[in-house]
C-alpha cells in the first residue's frame, strides 16, 4: 500500500471505461444490497444491536491496551502463543519464522484482508514458502495474478467465462464448462489434497475474545474450517482492533456481521477455537497481533471510530461511487467508503490524499454500517487534513496561488461582512448575465469552474434577493 | 519480541490520552437493549428451526424418538451412504438399524475420514431464528475433523436443544468455552459459495449435503 499510486480519479477513469467490470459490479452490489435489506428487516431489534455493537467497539478502543493484555493472557493459558508486530515487516518475519521452524515450504491459507495488507504471500514467497489461497475467489485471483476488488467476493469483477479460462490454464483439468457448479468442483478437488497435506494453516481473525482467548473465523465454503482444523500448526494474524471483551459480545456481532455482509441470517460456517484442544485440531497455535498504523488511527479522536469496522462490506454495496468503479480504483486492499477513510489514516494522508474525496457524502454508508461508523463525518475531517497538509507543504506564495485555497480565502472575506456580501451578490448578478440568459447556467467558463457544470446545471442567481425584496416592500408600505 | 509488545502498548496508551486515567475498562457502560429471549412456545421454535434450516437447502425431518434408528438407516440408504463415521459416544438408539456400517472415530487419520461416506453427530444447541446447528465437541459430537471431511453430515438435534436466537445459544455455549476451551463450530446449511457471479453453489470444501433429524419434535408428522 505504500509508494506512489495513481490518484482515485485517474484509476476510476480506467475502471469506468471497462464495461464488463461495470456490468459485473452493478449486478453484484445490487444483488447483495437487496439480500441484506431483506434479512435486516426481519430483525425487530436491528437498531438496538447496532447501538450495542458500536458501544462495545468504542469501549474496546478506549481501553485497547488492557483488552490486548487480557487476550494475551487467555490465549497463553489456553495453550497458544502470542506475538506482537509493530508493522508489516515484523509480522511477515514472525510468520515466516514459524513456518520455516517447522520445515514447511507450503501453507494453506484462509482469506484474510489483513494478510493482503501486509503482503504476506509475497513476503513468504521471497523466503521460499508458497501460500496457497483456499477461498474460491482468492484462488481465482491468485492463479491469475489479479487483485481483490471486494472484501466479501474478491473476484466479483470476473465472470464465469474468464474463471473457466483461468482454471483450464492453471489447474490440472482437461475439460471444464463455465457452470459455477463445475468450476467449484474443480477447485474442491484441487484443494482437497492441499488441505490433507498442509503442515501449517494460516488464517486471519474476525474477532478474538479477551476473556477466553477464543479466536473466530466467519466463512462460507469450509476452507476456513479446513485450515483451522487439519494442519498440526495454526497461525492467525489479526489487527489489534479486532479484540472483544467477552464471549457474550459474540451474540451481538454474530447477528450483525452475516446479515450485513452476505445478506444471510447466518453464514454457513463460523469456527471458534480457544488455544489448543487435546486430540482435536492443531496442537500448536500462534496469534500474531498487528499494529501497522492502527495506533495512529486510534490517536485521532474523530478518526478512531474507523477501527470499529468489522469488514462486512455493506458500505461498499450501497456506495454510488464504489458500485460504479469497483475496488481497484481505490489502490488499496481496503476499497469503498471504509477504505476511503481507513487507508489514508493507515498509510498517512500524504500517500492517499485523493481518497477522502472519493465519495458524494450521501451518507448511505453510515446508514447501513452495523457498528455505526460515521463515514461522512470522518471523510470531511480527513478532507480538512488534506487541505492543511497541502497548506503546510506549500507555505507562502505557493499556498496563496493554489486556486482552491485562494477561492476559499476570498469566500471567507466576503462572507465575513454584510456589505461585502451584498456587493458580491450584485457583482455576480451582473457577471452571470451572459451565461444565464435562458434560466439555469449550463456551462461555466474556464478550465477549473467548467468542471462544476460538466455533469449538471447551475441555478442562476435570482434577480432580487429576499433582503432586497423585504426592503422594497417596507418602502412601499411606508409610502402608502 | 517483548520490545514490540511494550512499544505497541505504549503507542496505545499515548493514543488514548483523552480517556481519563481513572476510567477502567469495566466502567464503560454498554447498554444491551436488544432481544435476549424469544417469546415463543417450544413447538413454534422447533417449527421455525426446521423452516430456517431448510431455507439453506438442507434436508430436515421430524422423527419420533422410538424410530430414530430406522430413519437414520433410511436416510443413509437414500444417500447411498454405506459407511458412516460417528463419535464413540453416539447413543445406540441413534445408530442405523441395518444396512449401514458405523465406524467409531478412534483416531482415524484425515485420509481415512476423507474416504468415508458420511458422519452422524449430535449437537450442542440449535438456533431457531437462524437455522443454525452448533457443535462444541461435547457429548455425541466428536472432534471437529469428523464432521468436516466426509461429504455428508447427518446431524441429530433433540427438540429441547432448540433455542430462539443467538443470545440464548451463546449462554448455552459459554461455560464449555470458559471452563474447557471447547472449540465451537456454527453450521448453517451445507458448505456454499457465491464467488462466481454470485451464483450460489452448495458444497465447496465442507460437507455438500447436510441433513437434520429433529428428534422427538412432533409425533404427528413422523416421516422421512
Amino acid at each position: 500500500m505504500s509508494g506512489p499510486s495513481p490518484s482515485f480519479p485517474e484509476s476510476a477513469r480506467v475502471a469506468l471505461a471497462n464495461t464488463q467490470l461495470r456490468r459485473n459490479m452493478g449486478y453484484a452490489t445490487q444483488t447483495i444490497r437487496a439480500k441484506r435489506a431483506l434479512v435486516v428487516d426481519e430483525l425487530p431489534d436491528w437498531e438496538e444491536l447496532r447501538e450495542t455493537g458500536r458501544a462495545i467497539k468504542e469501549s474496546v478502543l478506549r481501553h485497547l491496551d488492557e483488552h490486548l493484555e487480557a487476550l494475551e493472557q487467555s490465549v497463553t493459558r489456553a495453550g497458544g502463543q502470542v506475538h506482537w508486530a509493530r508493522d508489516a515487516d515484523e509480522a511477515n518475519r514472525i510468520i515466516a519464522g514459524i513456518v520455516s521452524g517447522h520445515g514447511a515450504t507450503e501453507i494453506a491459507k484462509v482469506k484474510s484482508i489483513t494478510s493482503d495488507e501486509i503482503k504476506l504471500n509475497e513476503a513468504l514467497a521471497a523466503r521460499g514458502i508458497e501460500a496457497i489461497e483456499t477461498d474460491l475467489a482468492e484462488l481465482i485471483i491468485q492463479l491469475d495474478g489479479d487483485e481483490s476488488s471486494h472484501f466479501l467476493v474478491p473476484a466479483i469483477h470476473r465472470n464465469r467465462a474468464e474463471i473457466r479460462e483461468i482454471f483450464l490454464e492453471h489447474l490440472d483439468v482437461d475439460e471444464l464448462s463455465d457452470d459455477p457448479r463445475e468450476l467449484a468442483e474443480a477447485a474442491r478437488l484441487h484443494l482437497r489434497e492441499k488441505f490433507l497435506s498442509a503442515r501449517v494453516g494460516v488464517s486471519g481473525a474476525n474477532f478474538a475474545i479477551a476473556e477466553t482467548g477464543s479466536v473466530l473465523v466467519v466463512e462460507s465454503e469450509g476452507n476456513g474450517r479446513m485450515c483451522t482444523t487439519l494442519p498440526p500448526v495454526l497461525i492467525s494474524l489479526m489487527g489489534i482492533e479486532k479484540v472483544l471483551p467477552t464471549f457474550q459480545d459474540l451474540e451481538v456481532f454474530l447477528q450483525l456481521l452475516p446479515r450485513s455482509s452476505t445478506g444471510e441470517r447466518m453464514n454457513p460456517y463460523t469456527s471458534v477455537w480457544t488455544g489448543t484442544s487435546e486430540g482435536d485440531g492443531p496442537q500448536e497455535f500462534h496469534l500474531v497481533l498487528l499494529d501497522n498504523g492502527r495506533t495512529a488511527v486510534l490517536r485521532d479522536e474523530i478518526g478512531r471510530q474507523t477501527l470499529n469496522c468489522i469488514r462486512c462490506s455493506a458500505c461498499l454495496n450501497v456506495c454510488p461511487v464504489y458500485s460504479r468503479t469497483g475496488g481497484h480504483a481505490y489502490n488499496s486492499v481496503y476499497p469503498g467508503p471504509i477504505g476511503a477513510i481507513l487507508t489514508p489514516q493507515l498509510v498517512g494522508i500524504h500517500a492517499a490524499e485523493s481518497l477522502p474525496y472519493a465519495s458524494t457524502l450521501c451518507g448511505a454508508c453510515y446508514e447501513v454500517c452495523p457498528v455505526k461508523i460515521n463515514i461522512p463525518e470522518v471523510l470531511v475531517h480527513l478532507r480538512g487534513k488534506v487541505v492543511r497538509h497541502k497548506q503546510a507543504e506549500h507555505s507562502g506564495w505557493r499556498a496563496r496561488l493554489d486556486p482552491e485555497a485562494a477561492a476559499m480565502a476570498a469566500m471567507a472575506r466576503v462572507f465575513s461582512s454584510r456589505a461585502r456580501y451584498e456587493r458580491a451578490q450584485r457583482l455576480a448578478r451582473l457577471g452571470q448575465a451572459p451565461l444565464a440568459r435562458r434560466g439555469p447556467i449550463s456551462h461555466l467558463p474556464g478550465g477549473l469552474m467548467s468542471g462544476w457544470t460538466a455533469m449538471r446545471d447551475l441555478k442562476a442567481l435570482p434577480q432580487r434577493t429576499f433582503r432586497e425584496w423585504w426592503v422594497e416592500r417596507d418602502g412601499s408600505r411606508a409610502d402608502a | 519480541m517483548s520490545s514490540a509488545r511494550e512499544e505497541i502498548l505504549g503507542r496505545i496508551h499515548a493514543a488514548t490520552r483523552d480517556v481519563p486515567e481513572s476510567e477502567k475498562a469495566d466502567d464503560v457502560a454498554v447498554t444491551r437493549s436488544y432481544r435476549q429471549r424469544h417469546e415463543a412456545s417450544r413447538d413454534e421454535l422447533v417449527e421455525l428451526f426446521a423452516e430456517r434450516v431448510a431455507d439453506y437447502r438442507a434436508t430436515v425431518h421430524h422423527v419420533r424418538r422410538a424410530s430414530v434408528a430406522d430413519v437414520v438407516a433410511e436416510v443413509c440408504e437414500a444417500r447411498g451412504a454405506t459407511r458412516m463415521v460417528a463419535p464413540a459416544d453416539l447413543p445406540t438408539e441413534w445408530r442405523p438399524s441395518d444396512g449401514v456400517e458405523v465406524i467409531a472415530d478412534e483416531n482415524l487419520s484425515h485420509e481415512q475420514l476423507d474416504g468415508i461416506d458420511g458422519v452422524i453427530t449430535g449437537c450442542a444447541v440449535g438456533i431457531a431464528e437462524t437455522g443454525t446447528i452448533v457443535l462444541d465437541g461435547g457429548p455425541r459430537q466428536g472432534r471437529r475433523a469428523i464432521s468436516l471431511l466426509p461429504d455428508y453430515h447427518l446431524c441429530l438435534v433433540e427438540a429441547d436443544q432448540v433455542v430462539g436466537g443467538m443470545p440464548e445459544a451463546v449462554s448455552v455455549l459459554v461455560d464449555g468455552v470458559r471452563s474447557a476451551g471447547r472449540p465451537v463450530t456454527f453450521i448453517s446449511g451445507p458448505s456454499a459459495t457465491s464467488d462466481i457471479e454470485l451464483d450460489r453453489v452448495e458444497g465447496v470444501h465442507g460437507p455438500r449435503t447436510l441433513e437434520v433429524l429433529i428428534v422427538g419434535a412432533d409425533p404427528r408428522t413422523t416421516a422421512s
